[in-house]
């Protein structure tokens, strides 16, 4: 057998091999018959290595395993690296990859419109944190119900690796640039504006990412996953804060997540302190594996004391950040219709001059 | 479990299940690519080196590849392998200067070939250019053995069998011909240096119920049969013609007994269908032709009225499996079935048969007369004495003739150098990596979805009036490109280099197959459960890496169900997985003393 030398490449593009239709000839059906690979989308167009893939690969595990009905999921993107992902999950689904940090409004729109489906809103930290920020802030205020997931590999990868405002303090890019300036963590901002879930994991451990994606979408309310994804052509070296080896070395989870979906009954019980279930509006329940640190997550200004005491130490705080089930969300508020706008008929969408009356005399 | 030690040659060898399987280990998926290139005469040669006989396999092997093949596990039906090669022998070119060149001068050594069937041939064909001097004896007029007087011509054209009998026997081999050798103690005292035996498993099995003295005249073995017709000896049957028996002598029985006058020939089995030992296709092919086989028949005797065969009588069964899990015929209680027969073809097996080998010549044999072998050299107890095909390990098929010869051929040679040869060579393996650009392979890895391609036939009736009509035509090029793309490419090898892989899962999302899991290291057992699809096909392995340097975890891979995509390669960032082509050739006689 012959010695080889491995050249590294220098930068991995998109594939151009056909994935092939087999599938492994025992995988299993779901609830509604279908397998995981009818959750895939096309073929991805990101660098070989990218943490999104990651991310799309454990989208489409956790919607396969909730049995979630294709179309009555949305996807939702803005520009950017991070935003070509819902091209790679659920092809069968809604979709819209709209303006450069505009994915809040266009979510927020259709939310509005039709508040029986699942929204999944893909951003990145070029797209949230920066061009973005106003609309990322407005969009946690008003607590729309959707899965917020941001895609944080600290670099802007599509113009070719500068660092972005996620990028952390010292961390260095792969020409050499060091940051200079302290990062935007986006949990903490949504903790601190009101998002009602908040979560950060990493495109590397789906054990931790999977369970949190469904946790997110069985949440009622606005809830926002971080999750480190790494650039692996821009921002993948030993001096970067978002590469595989930091984030594999220093991510430390808070709390460790089962998803229990609502069609399973919950019937075991465990030792206290050890356990906590939290039964979700939709039936469904996460069990949480308390670690040693004993953390709470109900507790806003706990979770935001741990995020930052880990950041001191250079460490990740990873894992369900804060849950707060009691918080209504835009549709309670406003208390908008039941039905989906575009199931009304004519006579709820015009009902005539004299409920215009009615309206016009409560103004007199 | 232990990192996988993937510079052990079987490790990758057996990754590529058809090749594997393959008693002589034809390198498959090689052939295939070249076929798809239209590179017919390569293609061929890679068979000929390995196989001898493509154009006579590629219609006639129990192709022991197919029921291997990775699309079978999949998808359903594997790839058209043994029709792939024949398209290999249909289109080349003229091979004549691609043989081996023959050495004038001798080198001094003798060897006798006794039978001129597929192993003593894989022994000349090896030994001849390495300059032996060799004499084949053969007691029929015409050389090539079972293939000649079992395979029927509608299955094997004369002018394919005599083709690839000739690039042999030109090759200057002393053919004493029509000569029964009735004395082994003769023949060795001719002197040679080493005698083969390749005589096959010539003595068919008789089934001698109440009335078989009577019916003695139209009551035949199959193989002798089928032998009398090939060479002409008998020309007509019976218009009821019953056959014995469920294997793919019987298969061959029936549908000649079709072509020379069989009217009503039907097949009668003890067994149940599925237990029939005949080549799915066979059974397939006489039913094709209108063939009655009829299960759960036992026969009981010949009926015989004025002295003359008039039919067969058989019990009714049933299939039973007993408190011990034995499988058990048992009567159904129902009437006997009288089924009227003018010819009986008893298809129930065949025997090795040495009479001409004297017991005192130092060859043991056992106790079911089968010589006394080492089944990796195929010495017998007498150290002169090699024994090949059937006639070594009893019935079995032409490929495994062929891998007996080349074994043996590789014996004789080391005898003949002086060398040990139970010390044998190791194959000859090459892995190398087919990458030749970030997104440029070299082969052509976008596999099709196509089903199996149907071999077209030739128009039935014709083929039925006669004999000589060759059933199968063949693939035309362009169904064998369709097929040759149903290849999986097996041989193109995931390579996995665990200090270059920083865990980015790219691979593990990419797979269509779920073949690949990074996890903690565990013992084979759980691990085959642990994995992210379940690894249940315990034949096939499981690829471990060392333990990875940013979690420690490992990487496992399970090759069952790997379609050698490519993508994990692709994808990869790093090159930790790369594709390599494996290249495994068993050593032959003329690399045996190499060293």
């Amino acid at each position: 057998m012959r010695a080889e030398k491995y050249p590294r490449k220098t930068a991995a593009t998109m594939s151009y091999i056909n994935k092939p239709k087999f599938k492994h000839p025992q995988m299993q059906t779901n609830d509604i018959g279908l397998t995981r690979r009818d959750y895939e989308g096309t073929l991805t167009t990101l660098c070989g290595g990218c943490g999104h893939d990651s991310i799309s690969a454990a989208i489409i595990q956790a919607a396969a395993e909730m049995s979630l009905e294709p179309h009555r999921v949305a996807k939702i993107s803005g520009i950017g690296c991070s935003s070509k992902i819902p091209s790679y999950f659920l092809s069968k689904a809604h979709g819209f990859n709209s303006v450069h940090g505009r994915m809040p409004s266009v979510a927020t729109g259709a939310n509005i419109a039709n508040k029986e489906l699942y929204y999944i809103g893909v951003s990145g930290d070029g797209d949230s944190a920066s061009i973005g920020l106003g609309q990322f802030c407005h969009i946690v205020r008003r607590r729309i119900n959707m899965l917020y997931i941001v895609a944080n590999n600290g670099t802007y990868g599509l113009t070719k690796g500068q660092l972005s405002a996620t990028a952390d303090l010292g961390s260095r890019t792969k020409s050499g640039e060091e940051s200079q300036f302290d990062n935007i963590d986006m949990a903490t901002l949504a903790i601190e504006l009101g998002a009602s879930f908040v979560a950060r994991s990493f495109s590397g451990d789906k054990k931790q990412l999977i369970p949190l994606l469904q946790a997110g979408l069985s949440h009622k309310g606005f809830a926002f996953i971080d999750v480190i994804s790494p650039c692996v052509t821009f921002n993948n070296t030993d001096f970067s804060t978002h590469g595989y080896k930091n984030t594999w070395e220093n991510h430390i989870a808070l709390s460790e997540v089962d998803f229990v979906p609502m069609r399973e009954e919950i019937t075991t019980s465990y030792a206290a302190g050890k356990e906590k279930e939290i039964t979700l509006h939709d039936g469904s329940a996460i069990h949480l594996h308390k670690t040693s640190n004993d953390y709470d997550p109900s507790d806003k200004e706990n979770a935001l004391h741990h995020i930052n005491a880990y950041k001191k130490q250079g460490k990740i705080a990873t894992g369900l950040l804060y849950i707060n089930q009691s918080t209504s969300d835009l549709h309670e508020l406003q208390e908008t219709v039941d039905k989906p706008l575009n199931s009304l008929g004519n006579q709820e969408l015009c009902p005539g001059s004299e409920a215009l009356n009615d309206i016009n005399n409560t103004f007199r | 479990m232990k990192p996988t030690d993937i510079a052990d040659p079987e490790y990758f060898h057996k990754v590529v299940d058809c090749q594997w399987a393959c008693p002589a280990h034809t390198p498959v998926p090689e052939y295939i690519r070249l076929i798809a290139e239209k590179r017919y005469t390569d293609a061929y040669m890679i068979n000929w080196q390995s196989n001898v006989f493509p154009g006579i396999l590629g219609r006639t092997c129990d192709r022991p590849c197919e029921p291997a093949c990775r699309r079978g596990r999949v998808e359903e039906e594997p790839v058209a392998i043994c029709r792939l090669k024949r398209v290999a022998a249909d289109y080349k070119s003229d091979i004549t200067n691609r043989l081996p060149v023959i050495p004038k001068k001798k080198n001094g050594r003798h060897i006798a070939l006794i039978g001129a069937g597929p192993a003593s041939l894989t022994v000349a064909r090896d030994l001849m250019p390495l300059g032996y001097e060799i004499t084949l004896f053969e007691k029929d007029a015409l050389s090539g053995g079972a293939m000649r007087t079992q395979i029927p011509r509608f299955r094997l054209p004369a002018e394919v069998l005599d083709e690839e009998l000739n690039y042999i026997l030109e090759m200057g081999v002393n053919c004493r011909f029509g000569e029964e050798i009735t004395s082994m103690r003769d023949i060795l005292a001719e002197g040679y240096d080493a005698i083969f035996v390749g005589t096959g498993a010539p003595l068919g099995k008789w089934l001698d119920l109440p009335g078989h003295i009577d019916a003695k005249d139209n009551i035949h073995t199959g193989i002798e049969w089928l032998a009398s017709v090939a060479f002409e000896h008998i020309t007509s049957v019976g218009k009821n013609v019953i056959v014995l028996g469920g294997g793919n002598t019987a298969m061959d029985c029936c549908r000649t007994s079709k072509r020379i006058g069989g009217e009503s020939v039907s097949v009668v089995v003890r067994s149940g269908f599925d237990e029939m030992k005949a080549s799915p296709w066979e059974i397939e092919d006489a039913m094709n032709e209108d063939i009655p086989i009829l299960n759960f028949h036992v026969p009981k005797r010949y009926v015989i009225e004025n002295g003359k065969l008039v039919a067969m009588e058989f019990e009714k069964v049933r299939k039973e499996i007993d408190e011990n899990g034995r499988r058990k015929l048992v009567p159904t209680g129902e009437e006997p079935a009288i089924l009227p027969c003018d010819d009986v073809l008893c298809a129930i097996g065949q025997e090795n048969s040495f009479p001409w080998v004297e017991r005192d010549l130092g060859i043991e044999f056992d106790q079911w007369e089968v010589p006394v072998l080492n089944k990796s050299t195929f010495q017998s107890t007498h150290e002169k004495v090699f024994f090949g095909g059937d006639a070594a390990l009893g019935p079995d098929n032409i490929i495994t003739a062929v891998a007996h010869g080349h074994d043996a051929a590789v014996s004789i040679h080391m005898q003949c150098e002086k060398l040990d040869i139970t010390k044998r060579p190791d194959p000859l393996t090459n892995l190398s990596s087919q990458k030749m650009g970030i997104h440029q392979w070299s082969y052509k890895n976008d596999i099709s979805d196509d089903l199996r391609f149907a071999v077209p036939h030739a128009d039935k009736q014709a083929t039925l009036n006669d004999i000589n009509i060759e059933v199968e035509l063949g693939f035309d090029e362009q169904l064998a490109f369709n097929e040759t793309k149903r290849c999986l490419n097996c041989d193109v090898q995931t390579v996995f280099t665990d200090k270059l892989c920083i865990e980015c899962d790219a691979c593990v999302d990419i797979c269509p197959t779920d073949c690949i899991t990074f996890t903690q290291n565990q013992d084979e057992p759980e691990l085959r459960k642990n994995l992210l699809a379940p690894a249940e096909n315990a034949e096939q392995d499981i690829y471990v890496s060392g333990l990875l340097a940013g979690t420690g975890r490992i990487m496992a891979k399970n090759e069952d169900l790997c379609l050698h995509c490519g993508l994990c390669a692709e994808r990869c960032p790093t090159n930790a997985w790369d594709m390599h082509k494996y290249l495994f050739n068993t050593a032959k006689a003329e690399d045996a003393c190499q060293s």
